[in-house]
């Protein structure tokens, strides 16, 4: 079975299922992995700080963090056992002068590793930047994350 | 329909676009699109049809259904409005009918390659002169500065270009108003579109504008 998760949206999964969010731009897809239990966890950030908003949670990388590894947990998982991978966080469009919404990307990856970094949980693989959208999907039976992009097909991190 | 569409966004979100606003904003809509119509088919020097725009609140995860869903391929060109009214506009429609478009002018021998450096900018001129054309007639009938900045040019899937016009800080939750015109001309089988989206916040002073010139 496939869930979807939305933009600004997080799910976790087990027993073999997988998560799949669409078209990140410059949104990042957080993929969080308990190879104990199999469980999985996917996260579809768009903005890298809430400002201090409580509704949302998954729309900011400071909220969107703490909230998918807490559904992690609800679901059994330990964060010491997590691993996370990391896809997205593109400049969709080429820009000489660098406009802060247009370099949004960037900012987003870089807050994500910040933030994981503070819940101690490891990045093991991440595609991230570049100019391409990508469809990603976590498998939690294996932990691999599929990247899917229009010009370039599919891998596997 | 559509009226309804704005209402229960209305009864969700708190959202103060009544039925009177979001006809305010069609009829902007209407107008500043027949003059982006008119400045199109002045340089593919053909006919170009426009619909009468829709006028809506669409969850962000639904945004790209129209253009064939968020993993749909398009070419998209995107400006910044800028002024007094900020937003967000996007000139985006399907790989096969900007290649159509690019053939009309005589500039793609080959709808299948990749898109050259020239195609690539005579698509965001095209956005370009569309969006100042929209623009400039905002501006007419508001009173309001409102002027497009430089296009920029991407061919990706749909979600992940207008990804770009979402970002906002939004204080309506997980909803874009959207003004949404579908153009066509002569010779395509698809339509090209072009979607405005006013940041939040800034929605009300076009609203109140227009308020003040009697529309509606």
């Amino acid at each position: 079975m496939m869930y979807k998760v939305g933009m600004a949206d997080a799910k976790v999964a087990g027993s073999g299922d997988s998560l799949r969010t669409l078209g990140l731009g410059s949104c990042v897809g957080v993929a969080l992995y308990d190879h104990r239990l199999k469980i999985g966890g996917l996260l579809h950030v768009m903005l890298p700080a809430s400002g201090g908003k409580t509704e949302l949670p998954a729309k900011y990388v400071d909220t969107g963090i703490p909230y998918v590894i807490n559904l992690m947990k609800d679901a059994g998982a330990q964060t010491r056992h997590m691993i996370a991978k990391l896809a997205g966080g593109a400049q969709m469009f080429a820009l000489t002068t660098g406009s802060d919404i247009v370099r949004v990307g960037p900012r987003n990856v870089e807050a994500v590793r910040r933030w994981l970094d503070e819940m101690g949980i490891p990045i093991v693989a991440t595609d991230v930047g570049g100019s391409v959208g990508r469809t990603v999907e976590l498998f939690t039976d294996t932990g691999a994350f599929s990247i899917r992009t229009a010009q370039f097909g599919e891998r596997f991190l | 329909m559509r009226g309804s569409k704005v209402d229960q966004s209305d009864w969700r979100n708190g959202v103060h676009l009544d039925r009177n606003a979001a006809d305010m904003l069609r009829e902007v809509g209407n107008i500043g699109a027949a003059h982006a119509a008119t400045s199109l088919s002045e340089m593919l020097r053909q006919r170009v049809t426009m619909e009468v725009p829709r006028v809506e609140f669409i969850p962000f995860d639904d945004v790209t259904e129209i253009l064939g869903g968020p993993e749909q391929v398009v070419a998209c060109v995107y400006l910044r409005m800028q002024g007094e009214v900020t937003g967000s506009i996007f000139f985006i429609q399907t790989v096969s009918a900007a290649k159509q478009l690019m053939a009309l002018l005589e500039l793609s021998k080959d709808a299948l390659a990749p898109f050259s450096e020239i195609e690539m900018s005579a698509l965001g001129e095209i956005g370009n002169i569309m969006a100042a054309s929209y623009l400039g007639s905002l501006t007419d009938l508001t009173h309001l500065t409102m002027f497009p900045s430089v296009p920029l040019v991407a061919v990706d899937m749909a979600q992940a270009v207008l990804n770009v016009g979402l970002q906002q800080d939004n204080p309506i939750g997980n909803y874009a108003l959207i003004i949404h015109n579908s153009i066509h001309h002569h010779m395509a089988r698809e339509d090209a579109h072009l979607f405005l989206l006013p940041d939040p916040g800034t929605q009300e002073a076009l609203v109140r504008a227009l308020g003040i010139e009697g529309l509606a």
